[in-house]
């Protein structure tokens, strides 16, 4: 399972980087298989930590996309309209769906934490 | 939860395993959904479905017993021939959808959905008490069923029976030999391609599955089995069909039989023939996500006149599908319509079915 150290991590799955970048992790988009749809936030919403802003469809199932901190969405992964399956073949790197400004953190993991937490699921 | 003689087969392959129906099936193998479905569409794949329910009823009377039991007409099949046929309660609600293949010319199987089994085989039993010349007899533990589909599935399986696989045609069955074991070989399926199915005793399922393996046949699961039927528009029970649809709201009038005496559910079926159905199922195509079974279906006015019955993302078109039923004015082909997906309104268009048909 990949879980990079730079990184920190929500209990529902979702990572977030120093610059306020989001996706989901290793770990989800493989409990969730081929991902087929990617409903994606609105640019400029003001979200809360562990708000509903959006979903990820895969073939079998839909899952929330809960944010990992409170903040503004300014910018959506728009290539995934297209390329959906990015979240499963590099969730870390092109796989990416929004990123947030003027972030405060909502309880976060750090990998290590997260880890443990996967053995616990 | 119940197993097939498969189930450890797909655990230590990796499988990622569901429940279905009471039993223990694989939803889809390392790949994905997305691959195993396009390998049945372009090459070939395999599938356990040895959860389905055999009965067998044979008898002098056989015929004429499933005639009454089923809409369609058993009675009227060639030996070696098969169909399909929704079972209806009296009240014209539809109990399951199976496939009945005449084998002998007093024999025939009946093939029903794994969830619906035990309640199937007591309601055939219950009705067969009142005919004399009918035996039944449920063989769905020691009988596995083998579905081999796609395009290259008659070349792959020629390799492994002395039966003349071309001169099988579509919905026929023939008995021989498969790897030297004893089966009941169907050119049917639930995909929308060329297949085959097998039906195998229990004990003989594995050496033809691993074989089957060896000579390169993917393996399939029920996720890739959901949206190859769903392409195809093919119903699925629980879905496009339940106690509370009949087979006419389900657009399968065509496997429902008038010219022949009284059957299951007869009398409320053909009121509802002679009215007409209040709904219809449709096929949609959705823009802007998908659509999921329960969601609600809107007229442009947005009120509620339907309700989605199956969805997904289709792999062969790469554009989200849906089956729905509605309202009937609501059903013409090319109609606009709209479906509530969480907080969002998406834009659906009634289409043609099948969403996908294979090349000839």
């Amino acid at each position: 399972m990949n879980v990079p150290e730079d990184l920190q991590y929500t209990v529902e799955h979702e990572w977030i980087n120093a610059d306020g970048r989001v996706g989901i992790t290793d770990y989800a988009q493989d409990a969730l298989g081929d991902v087929v749809f990617v409903e994606l936030p609105e640019i400029g919403r003001e979200v809360e930590a562990g708000e509903a802003v959006g979903a990820i469809e895969s073939v079998k199932s839909v899952s929330d996309l809960y944010s990992p901190a409170a903040g503004r969405v300014v910018r959506v992964n728009q290539e995934l309209q297209d390329h959906p399956e990015w979240v499963n073949q590099d969730p870390y790197g092109a796989g990416w769906i929004f990123e947030l400004e003027e972030v405060v953190p909502g309880p976060l993991l750090s990998a290590h934490e997260y880890l443990k937490h996967l053995e616990g699921e | 939860m119940r197993t097939t003689p498969l189930t450890e087969w797909h655990r230590l392959h990796g499988a990622k395993m569901t429940e279905f129906g009471g039993y223990w099936m694989p939803l889809e193998y390392g790949s994905g959904i997305m691959g195993e479905h396009h390998q049945v569409r372009r090459d070939v794949g395999m599938f356990d479905v040895s959860h389905m329910g055999e009965f067998w009823v044979t008898g002098s009377e056989a015929g004429t017993f499933l005639d009454y039991l089923v809409t369609n007409q058993p009675s009227a099949l060639e030996v070696g021939q098969a169909l399909y046929t929704p079972m209806c309660d009296e009240d014209g609600g539809t109990r399951d959808d199976l496939l009945i293949y005449r084998v002998e010319p007093d024999r025939y199987l009946m093939v029903v959905n794994a969830a619906n089994r035990a309640v199937d085989w007591e309601w055939a039993l219950s009705h067969a008490k009142k005919w004399r010349g009918v035996a039944l007899s449920d063989h769905s533990d020691d009988t596995a069923l083998i579905a081999v589909q796609g395009p290259r599935a008659a070349e792959t399986l020629s390799q492994l029976t002395p039966v003349d696989l071309a001169a099988l045609a579509y919905y026929h069955v023939a008995s021989g030999p498969v790897l030297g074991y004893p089966a009941l070989i169907a050119r049917t399926g639930y995909t929308g391609e060329d297949g085959f199915e097998l039906f195998l005793a229990a004990y003989d399922a594995l050496p033809v599955w691993e074989r089957l393996a060896e000579m390169g046949v993917s393996p399939v699961g029920l996720g890739a089995r959901d949206t190859l039927r769903l392409e195809a528009a093919m119903p699925l029970y629980g879905h496009e069909l339940s106690p509370t649809i009949t087979p006419l709201e389900a657009g399968l009038g065509y496997f429902v039989k008038w010219n022949k005496p009284d059957f299951v559910g007869r009398s409320r079926l053909f009121e509802q023939k002679r009215a007409g159905v209040g709904r219809k199922l449709v096929g949609l195509e959705v823009e802007g996500g998908i659509a999921r079974a329960g969601h609600e279906v809107l007229n442009l006015e947005e009120q509620v006149v339907g309700q989605v019955t199956s969805g997904t993302m289709s792999p062969t078109l790469g554009r989200p599908i849906a089956l729905a039923l509605v309202a009937s004015p609501y059903a013409g082909l090319g109609q606009t319509l709209k479906i509530r997906v969480r907080q969002r309104l998406l834009s659906a268009t009634v289409v043609q079915r099948p969403f996908y048909r294979r090349s000839r």
